[in-house]
């Protein structure tokens, strides 16, 4: 399998080597469907301080694959693979010391800040217990770094504010105060799993602010899960696609952006309305819906949905492969196909309505014929 | 107008007609009650606040705003899901407010609604043929060709019609969607009032209903009243767009006026937040990022509702509510200090 590996010392330069390394990661559930392949297969470095994006839609294994890596997933999943985190395998941590890397050296910011916070403390007091759990120093001081936090992420009046209670903070507050926790140990890793979704776009312009002050201010390397291809635009170094439980395309931001190798990718930019677009373009819709990942047929799980798709498509699963010319690599036999300006809407069919259907309705004689009838219901 | 994109022609187009749909002076309070034994009154919650706008056949209005600003609360008492405290709601030049269900039902053949959450809009114990064959039957008008037009219907939204004895949990989310616009459709109303659409649904599916509503809209000359809080999908599709934050319309205009030349401190903070989808461009720019949170539109603030979060604001704005009136941009704003500025 070509793995990011190959191409990492030409993107990232001379540097001290990835904080994380996810080798052929591999989730699954026992249903009474029969096997759920949740995640089949991912690999990924991720360099110090760097931001990884990564996206897909719902159901393309995103947030399995982060839970997987902090081991927090149901005992009935069954994961294979390696997460190698400064040299030690995650994977293969009992609890106990799994507890000592969760939260101080790698640390989750999840959806919804509702439940992360405990409504029944002060929300100081859970920065300061989060810093406790982890450090050696009196309560205080404990304290005066939750402040300090909480300033940082931007809550106004943060001395004040540390002794408010969850419900008493807005959505966006909140979520910042779930950012500040995050930051509390100076953690390696953070991961951030669709951290504006929920959100109003005034709000996420609040939280995606303070994520870039945490960037700048911690040393910190950032996931970021989310459906969003513009949260992710503007912050990643790196983008890693998702499709039907595999990475379908991984590489530098611009690079898969401005080049996308993989038909999925294509389609998901092109089905993109664009706030700079002055509407006139044709939105490039995806037919049909992701595969079953109970009985996943063999070959490209894209290829029904797949403008380009060519019987020897649905014989063999293309592996990611390095793209010629270019410094990422793609999961499509074809994808010398998409090379050069080729616009989404030119891969893609953007007729939605069957207008022949739309004549015969017409031809139907209009709804004016059978006006008779409804005054007869009327009078009785 | 420099652009010549066919959505702006038809809006020329439609300019000179007469508007079908005229909202005026709308205003719907909710009663807010005491938590005791006897449900007193203690309060109303402002939900929508004088607010009007005109639809003009074949156009689609955006109605735009975060979470609680009140547009969907308009959409249903346009509907008169919910009656509006005062305020008229004029459609082909009656007003709806105060008629009497039967009267209703007669309107609500050229008026009709396609509502956010296509698992909630749709009966689960109804096969879906009989629910877009619902309206049909409700106005008696099924006995004419009825079974033909659900299946034409069905196909038309791009659904198979054989599956029309399937039920609504065997269709995905975008497939719903589809049923929902169907039903909407069966009685070919002029105006669609559409609720969210759209924001449920994964965006590789939104795109398809997004070109369906629009091709739907070319043949039939359908009036879209468009309720959403993507700006994204907004300029897409919208023709005319009006802004509204708690309560009221803060700025409207045809889409390139709001989206080139937005002159409320609002609009442009909403427009900075949104991102775009081109890395190079993301990284440059620089997003307005307002303090605090919506005030409660039980006690909404005195004089301009917006000045509690605006960078601009001074003693006038508390003083003095400002009108919704062009004030030199060539569009209404409703700000003291209103002054375009270009965000992309």
């Amino acid at each position: 399998m070509a793995t990011i590996e190959q191409r990492a010392p030409a993107a990232t330069g001379a540097r001290a080597g990835p904080v994380l390394e996810v080798r052929d990661l591999t989730v699954e559930f026992p249903t009474d469907d029969g096997m759920v392949h949740a995640v089949r297969g991912v690999s990924f470095a991720l360099e110090p301080g760097d931001v990884l994006g990564i996206v897909g839609e719902s159901g393309s294994g995103k947030s399995v694959t982060s839970l997987a890596i902090m081991g927090l997933l149901p005992r009935s999943a069954r994961v294979h693979g390696e997460v190698s985190f400064r040299g030690r395998n995650l994977l293969r941590l009992n609890e106990k010391e799994l507890t000592r890397v969760r939260g101080r050296q790698i640390a989750m910011i999840f959806q919804d800040p509702m439940t992360s916070l405990n409504p029944v403390y002060t929300v100081g007091w859970q920065l300061q217990e989060a810093i406790l759990a982890h450090q050696d120093i009196p309560k205080e001081q404990a304290w005066q770094r939750a402040v300090e936090l909480l300033d940082l992420v931007g809550i106004p009046n943060a001395m004040e504010r540390a002794t408010g209670y969850p419900h008493e903070f807005s959505g966006g507050m909140r979520q910042r105060a779930v950012i500040a926790m995050a930051m509390t140990n100076d953690p390696d890793i953070i991961i951030a799993d669709e951290p504006t979704t929920a959100l109003d776009v005034t709000v996420q312009a609040q939280v995606l602010d303070t994520l870039e002050r945490v960037q700048e201010n911690t040393s910190a390397a950032i996931i970021l899960i989310t459906h969003d291809l513009g949260v992710v635009a503007g912050m990643a170094d790196e983008v890693l696609v998702m499709y039907a439980g595999k990475p379908v395309e991984i590489g530098p931001t611009d690079g898969i952006y401005y080049d996308p190798r993989m038909p999925y990718t294509l389609g998901l930019l092109g089905s993109l309305p664009r706030l700079d677009a002055k509407g006139a373009e044709p939105l490039t819709p995806i037919r049909g819906a992701p595969p079953s990942l109970i009985n996943l047929p063999p070959g490209c799980p894209f290829s029904p949905r797949c403008p380009m798709s060519r019987p020897h498509c649905d014989a063999e699963e293309p592996s990611l492969r390095p793209v010629a010319g270019l410094n990422h690599v793609a999961a499509c036999h074809y994808a010398e196909e998409l090379a050069g300006d080729v616009r989404a809407d030119e891969v893609f069919e953007t007729t939605e309505a069957d207008l022949r259907a739309l004549e015969e309705l017409g031809q139907l004689g209009t709804l004016e014929e059978a006006e008779p009838a409804e005054q007869e219901r009327e009078r009785a | 107008m420099t652009s010549t994109t066919p959505a702006a022609e038809q809006a020329d187009r439609t300019s000179a007609a007469p508007p079908i749909l005229e909202v005026k002076n709308l205003v719907k309070h909710y009663p807010l009650t005491g938590g005791g034994v006897i449900r007193r009154r203690v309060g109303d919650v402002h939900a929508v606040c004088d607010i009007s706008f005109s639809l003009r056949p074949g156009e689609t209005l955006g109605l735009v705003g975060e979470s609680g600003c009140g547009k969907s609360t308009t959409g249903k008492t346009i509907l008169q899901l919910t009656p509006p405290t005062s305020g008229e709601v004029n459609f082909q030049g009656e007003n709806l407010a105060g008629k009497t269900r039967k009267q209703l039902r007669r309107v609500r053949r050229n008026l009709q609604v396609v509502f956010q959450d296509p698992y909630a809009s749709l009966n689960p114990r109804m096969p879906v043929s009989d629910i877009v064959a619902e309206p049909l039957i409700i106005h008696g008008l099924f006995r004419n060709q009825g079974k033909e037009r659900v299946r034409d219907l069905l196909t038309v939204v791009g659904l198979n019609p054989e599956h029309g004895n399937r039920y609504a949990h065997e269709f995905s989310g975008g497939q719903r969607q589809r049923i929902g616009i169907a039903r909407a459709l069966a009685l070919k109303p002029k105006v669609l009032v559409l609720d969210e659409p759209v924001s449920a649904l994964d965006v590789s599916i939104q795109a398809g209903v997004v070109n369906l509503l629009e091709e739907l809209q070319k043949r039939l000359g359908l009036a879209y009243l468009f309720i959403a809080h993507d700006l994204s999908v907004v300029r897409h599709i919208c023709d005319r767009v009006a802004v509204m934050y708690l309560g009221k319309i803060v700025e409207t205009g045809t889409r390139d006026q709001i989206y080139e030349r937005a002159s409320h401190p609002y609009t442009q903070a909403l427009l900075s937040a949104v991102p775009i989808p081109d890395p190079k461009l993301e990284r440059q720019r620089r997003r307005i990022v307002l303090e605090g949170d919506v005030p409660s539109p039980v006690n909404p603030p005195s004089g301009c509702r917006f000045r509690t979060r605006c960078w601009k604001a001074q003693d006038i704005c508390a003083e003095q509510e400002p009108a919704l009136v062009d004030r030199g941009q060539g569009h209404p704003v409703a700000c003291h200090f209103a002054e375009p500025r270009s965000l992309l």
